[in-house]
């Protein structure tokens, strides 16, 4: 920590919500890279998953005059990498650390209290089947080198590039 | 004189350098220790009793962290007295370190009530420390029959760190309930369940009168024996330095939203201070260790004559024993002060959300976890809730909920 990366130096993932189909592919994508596997069926197929982006879907029904729409919303969210990571500065166990902006996590520390599932604005952390949370790093400690989520959506409704 | 003391070497202290390194890269920081240990997580002296952490694997920071921002550490050492006009500080050594601004980071420490007997109790810990944890590590055996007073965080999680290493463990507290700074009844009941069925027995509303050697004879009459005793009634502010220096102390430091104490260059961070807390709109002590964190940050800045407000610290806490986790933020609601609650009752789970004049003032949830934090922010950065669907966020949290232009600005604007 020490030095903060400020500001938008840093390629992150964004979101064009209007072109997310919903389709899911992002999160397979997401655990098949992290899985250390070589294979998708092997890594995914019969298995649960636990991504480290996720759809985000809801409908929502407005009024307009008389008569109701409902809109079907859903987008992709994973770790907006923060400036200023309140995950980080409330993590019990020093898992969580920022490193060149990036936001990472030594899982091998992570004892799974949830105070950084209490704190994130955005729903970024989750636990993995052990308890363990995981949280996107962007790819960059895994052998896909950059975010495989973005790779491989099919409509670029998410996008990895410096804003 | 223009050198940073920091009195204390915990998360506060550690956010502390952090701050003052945003601001300042080059003047000396001197850090007074009176732990030997480098900073470390405090949290985890519980999961190193369980075997889930290593002491070796504690640190708070990298090995390297001090050398690389320039800081003294000075171990075994003491703060003991504090000259605000002569910009002095002594140690418990004799020794007399000038300052130029300095930050009191001296945290809390357990509380002992004066029970009659304790004295004739001859295996007695407290457990705020690694030193603690490791005595008590020590002393336990197999067939060791513990008795905690005390059913906060810190007992109850000391609980935690020991069940299955020991023959029996009875914890009392005065409340009612376990958890009662933090949970209500409701909440505090499935918390203490879930103890229950890993063989804790709890005598609430009832506490040590008396101890007898190795027997306390509670309030109610009752006895109690055991063979190790463990201290968990509440810790206290570490006030005395600034007190007796003359700076303005309630039950913690009095510090303004800028972390400055009453005495000029002199600044708290972290349990021993007593800051703003938003939730209540008033100065209180939260001794947790986000709030350390963020105050030390702010001090640091501040010290090195950076300009930074930290004017949104609330209550937020997540407790968790054998899987299942409680988290709270904000504040519920006063009988009396009108507002809504939204609960929900799921098998084993809870969530209550406290909602007064449109905004979110707080939550208990108990077994639901997801996402939550997006439920803090709608109190930290009090969003009213007539700008999103709060039918949708309460039924589970979820940014879908806010409008598509927040939606847009929080996913594909600049971070
Ligand atoms: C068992 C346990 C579990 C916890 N779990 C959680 C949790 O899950 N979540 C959470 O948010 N919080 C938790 N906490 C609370 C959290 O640890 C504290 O809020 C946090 O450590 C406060 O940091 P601090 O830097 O203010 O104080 P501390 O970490 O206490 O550091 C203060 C240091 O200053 C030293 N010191 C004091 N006076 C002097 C002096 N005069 N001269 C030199 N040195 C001095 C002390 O020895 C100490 O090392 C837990 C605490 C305990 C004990
Ligand atoms: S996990 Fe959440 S709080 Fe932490 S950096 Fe990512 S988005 Fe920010
Ligand atoms: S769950 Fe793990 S990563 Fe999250 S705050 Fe706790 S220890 Fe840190």
């Amino acid at each position: 920590m020490g030095s903060r990366t400020r500001g938008n130096d840093m390629k992150r993932i964004y979101v064009n919500e209007k072109w997310c189909l919903g389709c899911h592919l992002c999160e397979y994508n997401c655990a098949f890279a992290n899985s250390g596997r070589t294979d998708m069926a092997s890594a995914l197929k019969g298995k649960p998953i636990y991504p480290r982006i996720r759809i985000e879907e809801a409908e929502k029904t407005a009024q307009t005059g008389k008569s109701a729409q409902t809109e079907k919303i859903c987008y992709a969210v994973s770790c907006r990498h923060c400036a200023d990571p309140l995950c980080v500065k409330a993590c019990i166990s020093g898992a969580l650390t920022q490193e060149d902006g990036v936001i990472r996590i030594d899982r091998s520390r992570c004892v799974g209290c949830f105070t950084c599932v209490l704190v994130c604005p955005y729903g970024a952390l989750s636990p993995d089947g052990d308890g363990v949370m995981q949280k996107c790093e962007l790819c960059l400690r895994n052998a896909v080198g950059e975010p495989a989520c973005v790779a491989g959506c099919p409509n670029r409704a998410i996008v990895y590039e410096e804003r | 004189m223009a050198d940073y003391i920091i009195v204390g070497n915990g998360a506060a202290a550690l956010a502390c350098i952090d701050g003052i390194r945003h601001v300042d890269r080059e003047a000396p920081i001197t850090v007074i220790s009176a732990e030997k240990h480098p900073a470390y997580c405090r949290p985890l002296i519980s999961y190193a009793l369980e075997g889930r952490a290593k002491p070796e694997n504690m640190g708070a920071r990298a090995d390297d962290y001090y050398e690389k921002n320039g800081c003294t550490v000075l171990y075994g050492e003491k703060a003991v007295k504090l000259d605000p006009a002569a910009h002095t500080v002594t140690l418990d050594s004799g020794r007399v370190l000038p300052y130029g601004k300095l930050c009191a980071a001296t945290g809390s420490s357990p509380f002992v009530p004066p029970i009659e007997g304790l004295d004739t109790v001859e295996e007695k810990f407290t457990f705020m420390t690694m030193d603690d944890m490791l005595a008590l590590d020590a002393a336990v055996k197999p067939d060791s029959t513990v008795m905690i007073v005390g059913a906060g965080l810190i007992g109850l999680k000391c609980a935690e760190g020991l069940a299955g290493r020991v023959k029996s463990m009875t914890v009392c507290d005065l409340a009612p309930r376990v958890l009662s700074s933090v949970l209500d009844e409701e909440g505090a009941a499935l918390m203490q369940a879930k103890l229950e069925e890993r063989g804790i027995t709890f005598l609430l509303g009832d506490t040590a009168a008396k101890f007898e050697g190795c027997r306390a004879v509670m309030k109610s009459g009752k006895t109690v024996d055991f063979d190790v005793l463990v201290l968990a009634v509440g810790v206290r502010a570490n006030t005395a330095l600034i007190r007796e220096a003359g700076g303005a102390v309630n039950r913690g430091i009095l510090t303004d939203t800028r972390m400055r104490t009453s005495l000029p260059d002199v600044y708290a961070a972290g349990d021993c201070a007593e800051g703003y807390d938003a939730s209540i709109g008033a100065n209180r002590v939260l001794a947790i260790l986000p709030n350390a964190r963020l105050q030390g940050e702010c001090a640091g800045e501040n010290m090195a004559g950076g300009d930074r407000v930290f004017d949104n610290a609330v209550p937020m806490n997540a407790i968790g024993f054998f899987g299942l986790h409680a988290l709270t933020a904000g504040r519920s609601l006063a009988p009396d002060e009108g507002g809504e609650i939204y609960e929900e009752r799921t098998n084993g789970g809870l969530k209550k959300l406290y909602v007064k004049d449109g905004l979110l003032i707080g939550f208990e949830l108990v077994g639901v976890m997801e996402r939550a934090g997006i439920c803090t922010s709608l109190i930290r950065e009090k969003i009213p809730l007539s700008t999103l669907d709060f039918d949708l966020m309460r039924r589970g949290a979820t940014t879908a909920a806010f409008s598509p232009e927040v939606r847009r600005q929080k996913f594909g604007g600049a971070v």
